[in-house]
């Protein structure tokens, strides 16, 4: 390998030879498996990160028979439902406001329009890569009002809370947050009561786990037996977490495992989750786009940080938009059917026009499948 | 008290002595050629000498409005020279002649145009190429961004060059001559707003020498493209969609320098897709694909050239890349722009 080619400490986890080892060890740990022989293992990532590097490094296809991903609810982007969009771009639409968001949330449709629709249509809605680039934006516009799109997990909290006090330290007025983060614990729960669903095991989040650590997820091991372990991004990472669940149903446990453990210390950031408390409050329920109302599966800003709090400075609508009767996102997102399964994929519902979650990042399960694999599989299958 | 820094204004759009001056000044000192020289309206060939070097012409057009105007590897003024240069070469033509139409907003300080226009010019001297006509606008602020150039192009293409996208069969090589995405990376890097620092320097050059060393060498080759916006991804699925073929490519095989795989794992952009300036993707027959590697490697600016994958007669349209961890996955149609992933 010539040496230009050689990205240090990423190729690592990378390497095509240790990849066929482990895939030899999942076959034979399938082999062994009684249910495989009845029918596939299926096994949830929850984490839009892990889908991502599941199809761009082919990771399904190299799979064994006998063992099926599910692509779990953990794409923040795709989870957004149209009334927030909707929301979004009637704070973006006011004249004092310079909107700032994460590039990949402008593409989210909403019920009029989308974000980048807004923008070309005269709003001022500008694409950041962090919650200070917004701040910073705030004190260079003293003119103007700077709101911020906070989305995404617990990966994402702690740099808009963080950002939050950052503000106040400063005294800077002319700042606010229009918050929509949401937590993914309660999402699981809800994946693990609907009745339909039958999974063998889950790759969890290793992002989130880095913050929250590992103890949110012990309920998936201790009361709905089921093996979880805590995966890193790296395909390596991937087909080994693979692998320590297929070991822990053959030796009939159901543990968290960390995986993850050069970057998720087991009790997750202190310093991190104590911003996260001091700034947030969990909502009653949050409106989860293909999933419907989750109690407590969202978080909104204190009372106390009210003047940093979009929704409070503007009064928002709260719109609430129904998802097309026609979506089966619910059931994709719980591995009862297959993306293309889904009466909708890859026709009414494209990337170019999605109608479903999961069809607007490429994070999610749809889009990733139609953009990396499965379009084509679609029409065989 | 300083003087103000000369800047252009509204009167330099109006047709009148100002306009004259600015254009006199700016651009055509630094353009200087005999095609130019009458400064009539059109600028006037011979056929006939047109002929003599081939027997068919290429025309060809593009608008340049990149920001910012100036970033590493290059600027708006070499962009549009190289840009329209390559869209001939690629055709097989020998590029001859180009105009230059600029839209300028007024404010822009007129040592930034003449920067643009001096790199213009050194751009066309180093491809081989004259300016022979040009146009002045200017617009009122804000009715454009700084500085937009157009530049449209006239070569020749020799007799016996028959290139197409739909010329593609099953077994042919596919090349490029060297590290793919430096453009867009320099691009999106010098925006400043990632506040990341990087190496990485556009690729921007002139490809006809490059071309037409390959086309010596390779004389059956079957089709060129520049990978511009959409990078070497959008043209392999041009590719597969125009001949019905398959393509498949191996991302070990994919030159990727460093700087550029680095940002593109930070910001978790694709470099398939980032764009060019100075790269082609060919389509060779596999008879003739070692005789074509050499050919472009024996070019400054092939150096690292690679057969990065091969044409097959799988399912027509369809792009895809043999993972270096061993996988395999579609390369499809981008579609819309990249966007960074939060998470």
């Amino acid at each position: 390998m010539k040496p230009e080619q050689a990205m240090k400490y990423v190729d690592e986890f990378r390497d095509r030879v240790r990849a066929a080892g482990l895939i030899g060890e999942i076959g034979r740990l399938l082999a062994r498996n009684p249910t495989a022989r009845r029918r596939p293992l299926q096994i949830m990532e929850v984490c839009g990160g892990h889908t991502h590097s599941i199809f761009r490094y082919g990771i399904e296809g190299m799979l064994p028979d006998g063992i099926e991903l599910i692509h779990g609810p953990g794409c923040p982007v795709c989870v957004l439902p149209m009334g927030i969009v909707d929301d979004c771009v009637a704070i973006a639409e006011r004249p004092e406001v310079i909107f700032a968001t994460f590039g990949d949330a402008m593409r989210v449709p909403g019920s009029r329009q989308s974000l980048l629709q807004a923008k070309a249509a005269g709003a001022d809605v500008r694409m950041v890569y962090s919650p200070m680039d917004a701040l910073a934006l705030a004190e260079k516009n003293p003119g103007r009002e700077i709101v911020f799109f906070a989305i995404g997990f617990e990966t994402t909290m702690p740099s808009t809370a963080l950002t939050i006090l950052t503000a106040e330290a400063r005294g800077i007025g002319n700042f606010s947050v229009f918050c929509n983060h949401i937590t993914i614990v309660p999402t699981i729960k809800a994946v693990l009561d609907s009745p339909d669903m039958h999974l063998d095991g889950f790759l969890g989040p290793g992002h989130v786990a880095m913050v929250v650590g590992a103890a949110p997820f012990r309920f998936v091991a201790e009361f709905h037996k089921k093996p979880l372990v805590i995966s890193g991004f790296e395909p390596l990472d991937i087909l080994q977490s693979i692998w320590m669940v297929l070991k822990q149903l053959e030796e009939g446990r159901s543990e968290i495992e960390n995986q993850y453990a050069r970057i998720v210390p087991d009790g997750g950031n202190r310093a991190a989750l104590g911003a996260l408390s001091r700034v947030y409050e969990l909502r009653a329920f949050f409106e989860w786009r293909g999933l419907g109302s989750i109690d407590h599966s969202g978080v909104r800003i204190r009372e106390r940080y009210a003047a940093f709090d979009a929704e409070r400075k503007f009064a928002v609508a709260n719109a609430k938009i129904a998802d097309p009767k026609s979506c089966q996102c619910g059931e994709v997102l719980k591995g009862v059917i297959k993306p293309w399964q889904c009466k909708v994929f890859g026709t009414a519902c494209t990337p170019e026009q999605p109608l479903g979650a999961l069809m607007v990042s490429s994070e999610g399960a749809c889009a990733a499948y139609y953009q990396y694999g499965g379009r084509r599989a679609a029409g065989a299958a | 008290m300083s003087t103000p820094e000369p800047i252009v204004t509204l009167a330099h759009g109006g047709g009148g002595k100002a306009m004259k001056d600015l254009i006199d000044d700016v651009f055509v000192r630094e353009f200087a050629n005999p095609a130019l020289a009458p400064l009539d309206d059109q600028a006037r060939f011979d056929m006939a000498a047109l002929a003599a070097r081939g027997d068919r012409l290429a025309f060809t057009t593009d608008s340049y409005v990149v920001d910012p105007l100036f970033f590493p590897g290059g600027d708006i003024g070499s962009l549009a020279v190289n840009g329209t240069v390559n869209d001939l070469a690629v055709g097989g033509a020998l590029p001859l002649y180009l105009s230059c139409a600029a839209i300028i907003e007024e404010g822009l300080p007129i040592v930034v145009l003449r920067a643009a226009a001096l790199s213009m010019a050194r751009a066309a001297r180093e491809a081989g190429v004259a300016i022979a006509t040009g146009d002045t606008k200017v617009v009122p602020k804000g009715a454009c961004d700084k500085l937009f150039l157009n530049t449209a192009g006239i070569g020749v293409i020799r007799p016996g060059i028959e290139l197409g996208a739909d010329r593609a069969r099953p077994g042919d090589a596919v090349l490029v001559n060297g590290w793919l995405g430096d453009h867009g990376a320099a691009i999106l890097a010098a925006r400043g707003d990632l506040a990341l620092d990087s190496p990485i320097e556009s690729d921007c050059a002139p490809l006809p020498r490059l071309v037409a060393g390959l086309i010596e060498a390779a004389p059956g080759t079957r089709f060129i493209r520049d990978p511009t916006r959409g990078g070497a991804a959008t043209v392999l699925n041009e590719i597969a969609r125009a001949s019905a073929v398959s393509i498949e490519i191996d991302e070990r095989q994919t030159p990727l320098r460093e700087p550029v795989k680095g940002f593109c794992e930070i910001l978790g952009l694709d470099p398939l897709y980032l764009a060019n300036e100075g790269k082609i993707v060919a389509v060779v027959p596999e008879a003739e694909s070692e005789a074509a590697l050499t050919a472009l490697r024996a070019d400054p600016l092939g150096r690292e050239a690679a057969v990065i994958g091969h044409v097959a007669a799988g399912e027509p349209g369809r792009v895809t890349m043999r993972t270096a961890f061993g996988g395999r996955r579609i390369v499809d149609m981008l579609v819309g722009e990249q966007l960074p992933r939060i998470c």
